[in-house]
């Protein structure tokens, strides 16, 4: 084993992992100095994953299959692991034998893992040992018996159609308990999922939530793609995060191809989350205002959001910043009259953003509702491992800009607000800081763009490649994990969005809380249905 | 109280005055793709270069059948990054009520190389729509054409729309621009027209797909509900024709595959200047303010 190629800050880690399971390690793999990958049977992870964590902070930011048996005779289980203060990951790779499909729940231990080990289950047939509530997630009770990820399953496979619902809620009985169901189709202009209040009189006791509704076969779809279209279904996995996922899925592809961005793309990348994340984040604090019936704030909010989508038209050929990420770098070069929009935005939408912050502030019947509502415990969000913007207002201090620099983000100053609350307010103060820590980061950008070009050429993908691209999207932080395959195609595309990890948060803050106020608290969540569901 | 009130006088009026006025789209927009048909030489690069199948070809007896289907497009522009006939134009207008006035085709000679020779003069045989089942009939021809009078009476001379959306398995994107109509700069209820809770409320429904399996029932249940007459205008390039999931193990394909559509508005997602041009269409007022 030769640990030369690992990052110097990751290293340390890696040395600790050699020492401890060594013996029970069979190989390594360090395809680039920031990713680490240990192939060790299933038994190791448990104890690798409990012992990083208490060591060294290191934390599971997702768990996935790979149908390997093609090329190896076995499925390839994954646990994938951040050091966000060692600024690497780390991989668990574990083979899962076709002939005893099955593999051992973390879930118990690490509650993060609930959805995401059951999406394995029902994706590639691998069944669960000891989870504390195995059944169906990602596909609904009535699908037939079909493991979709598999290699032996096609994308156009006909299934019977949906005939009705036969999920089994959980029952919660007491006298004077309600059920109330809400959904799939919901009563404002949002993506559908179902919500199960069990509710005595109007406080909740209990929230089930089903989604996958609109599971759409993106994972499938992405390995019968050339990666150039996969781009663009990159940008559909949410579309509030199109260019956020699709940077992602680029930053993966040009890990695998060993090409870097060009610097300007990387400055021009930058600017581009960031206007998707002052335009989501308006949105949502005049969501979050409409929500508790202050309804002249949400008009502005939609005022200024407006304007930044004007400009991401003006910048990109499209309001929701669409065909403009591509791999090797982006699709448009700005010129001066551009970057002179860009400066001439800040310029005018900070003032406009203090003025509507201070109109939301001003409000003590706004403060009264958002204050101590729909509350995430600090230690409830380190459980369920709750990222991005639920998780810095509960006490979580990461954020991938500035832990894991991706883009140009290592050329600028960020500093990551963070609050102990985790109350509706406080979701809501972290927008209003990072919208403005995202004003500071485009006129740092726009002041000083590198020249050169904006695309490197990729070339075809090798084969047999593996890699991780990550973005801090608005939201939280996405990830795209990549195997290719031959004739520059895919063989895996694991998509994770932050929502899939924050969803169950949501179950938790609600508790307590009274039914008119779910809401503004869903709301200060905002998570991506399609996102999830993919 | 005076803050507020101070504030919103003086940021005045944003309102756009669309319809009246034409939709304010940057030169630098993508809206829907041109093809110079008879300048056209090859079909193959664009085609290849499309992600969602908007652009293919058919050869059959040294003749090529060249097809755009606007409704698949989500005017990336790829085909005009790849061939010099294509262009992009910021043209974001593009409701039909008829799903077939959004495919064009023109009919080539093939040169041996695979490349177009001539354009045969006469319109192309449109027939390669994908076999797609049939939507379900809902009611009787009888009652059909007394609803139609009824709902053309009824929407020329109705003042108030009430819109029911649904999302039938979008990205979320089509949402985001739905939602912006509610916003003081496209404020669709200047037309009379609200969003509303239920379909039981509704005139119209406004739906988004690609249709999941997994919400196929839950649509067609939500279509019941709502009262007759009733409309349903089919949204952005997976509503609209399937977009860039097309039909897979997940997804049943556009809403049309579901239930019968009334007005389709291309575009991925559709500017809410085409959202309201595909609203208005329905019912019949896009020339509102312009005559
Ligand atoms: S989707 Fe539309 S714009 Fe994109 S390549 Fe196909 S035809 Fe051209």
């Amino acid at each position: 084993m030769n640990l030369d190629r690992v990052s110097p800050d990751l290293r340390p880690i890696a040395e600790d992992i050699a020492r401890r399971f060594g013996n029970r390690i069979d190989a390594w793999d360090t395809p680039r100095p920031n990713e680490v990958y240990v192939h060790a049977s299933m038994d190791l992870a448990a104890g690798f994953c409990a012992h990083l964590h208490r060591r060294w902070n290191v934390r599971l930011i997702a768990v996935f299959a790979d149908d390997f048996r093609n090329e190896g005779g076995v499925f390839h289980l994954y646990y994938a692991l951040a050091a966000d203060a060692a600024h690497g990951f780390v991989f668990l790779r574990a083979p899962v034998s076709p002939d005893t499909p099955q593999f051992t729940s973390l879930a118990n231990a690490i509650p993060a893992l609930n959805w995401q080990e059951r999406e394995v289950q029902d994706m590639f047939g691998l069944k669960l040992v000891g989870h504390p509530n195995p059944r169906r997630c990602a596909l609904h009770d009535d699908w037939p018996e079909v493991y979709p990820l598999r290699k032996d399953f096609g994308l156009h496979t006909v299934l019977p159609p949906f005939q009705g619902e036969r999920h089994k809620f959980r029952q919660v009985e007491g006298e004077g308990v309600f059920q109330v169901p809400v959904g799939p189709v919901h009563a404002g202009i949002i993506e559908p999922g179902h919500f199960l209040f069990s509710v005595a009189g109007e406080p909740v006791l209990y929230l089930q939530l089903r989604m996958f509704y609109v599971h759409k076969g993106a994972e499938k779809l992405f390995e019968h793609l050339p990666p150039p279209h996969a781009v663009r279904l990159a940008e559909s996995i949410s579309g509030d995060s199109s260019f956020a996922h699709a940077t992602a899925f680029c930053h993966a592809i040009e890990r695998a191809a060993n090409v870097e961005a060009p610097p300007r793309a990387r400055g021009i990348r930058s600017v581009c989350l960031e206007l998707e994340r002052i335009y989501n984040h308006v949105a949502d604090i005049g969501a979050i205002c409409t929500d508790v019936a202050f309804v002249t704030a949400h008009m502005h909010a939609m005022r200024l959001k407006e304007a930044v989508l004007c400009a991401c038209e003006e910048l990109t050929g499209s309001r929701l910043l669409r065909g403009m990420a591509c791999l090797g770098g982006v699709r448009f070069d700005w010129d001066a009259g551009q970057i002179a929009l860009l400066r001439a935005l800040t310029a005018r939408l900070r003032p406009e953003f203090d003025s509507l912050v201070e109109l939301i502030d001003g409000s003590s019947s706004t403060r009264d509702r958002l204050e101590t509502t729909g509350i995430l415990q600090p230690k409830v969000a380190r459980d369920l491992g709750v990222v991005g913007i639920a998780g810095r207002a509960s006490g979580f201090d990461h954020d991938l800009r500035r832990d894991f620099p991706h883009a140009a983000y290592d050329q600028v100053k960020i500093s990551v607000p963070v609050y102990q609350a985790g109350d509706v307010k406080h979701r809501l103060q972290v927008r209003v800081d990072e919208v403005r820590e995202s004003f500071s980061i485009v006129e740092q950008l726009a002041a000083r763009l590198p020249a050169g070009p904006v695309r490197s050429e990729i070339g075809e993908l090798p084969a047999g490649r593996v890699a991780l691209g990550y973005v801090e999207g608005w939201r939280g932080e996405i990830f795209h994990w990549i195997r290719t395959a031959p004739g520059n195609r895919l063989a895996r595309c694991k998509i994770k969005d932050p929502s899939l990890q924050n969803w169950p948060a949501l179950s938790e803050a609600i508790l307590g809380n009274i039914v008119p106020d779910f809401p503004v608290v869903n709301k200060s969540f905002n998570l991506s249905y399609s996102g999830t569901d993919r | 109280m005076f803050g507020i009130l101070g504030k919103s006088l003086s940021t005045g009026i944003v309102t756009t005055k669309y319809p009246a006025a034409p939709p304010k789209v940057s030169i630098r927009a993508r809206g829907r793709p041109e093809i110079d048909w008879t300048q056209w030489k090859d079909a193959r690069p664009a085609a290849a270069a499309c992600p969602t199948g908007a652009i293919s070809f058919q050869d059959a007896g040294g003749h090529r059948t060249a097809r755009f289907d606007l409704a698949q497009c989500i005017f990336c522009g790829l085909c005009a990054d790849a061939d010099p006939a294509i262009r992009m134009t910021n043209r974001v207008e593009c409701a039909a009520r008829d799903r077939a006035s959004l495919i064009s085709a023109a009919r080539y000679k093939l040169g041996d190389d695979g490349a177009h020779r001539q354009l045969v003069p006469g319109p192309a045989p449109v027939a390669t729509e994908p076999a797609r089942p049939p939507a379900p009939a809902v009611s009787s021809p009888l009652e059909s054409i007394g609803r139609q009078i009824q709902q053309r009476s009824r929407l020329i001379f109705g003042r108030s729309l009430h819109i029911r959306e649904v999302d039938a398995g979008s990205c979320n994107g089509c949402e985001i621009e739905i939602a912006g109509l509610n916003s003081p700069v496209y404020d669709i209820e200047r037309f009379g027209i609200h969003f509303v809770a239920s379909p039981r409320h509704a005139d119209m429904l406004l739906v988004t797909g690609p249709v999941t399996r997994n919400m196929e029932l839950a649509l067609r249940k939500t279509y019941d509900a709502t009262p007759e007459p009733r409309c349903v205008v089919a949204v952005g390039a997976c509503g609209c024709g399937g977009g860039i999931f097309g039909v897979n193990y997940a997804t049943r394909g556009p809403v049309d595959a579901v239930i019968p559509v009334d007005v389709y508005v291309p575009g991925c997602p559709p500017n809410p200047h085409a959202l309201l041009h595909g609203i208005l269409r329905a019912i019949h007022r896009e020339q509102w303010g312009r005559i």
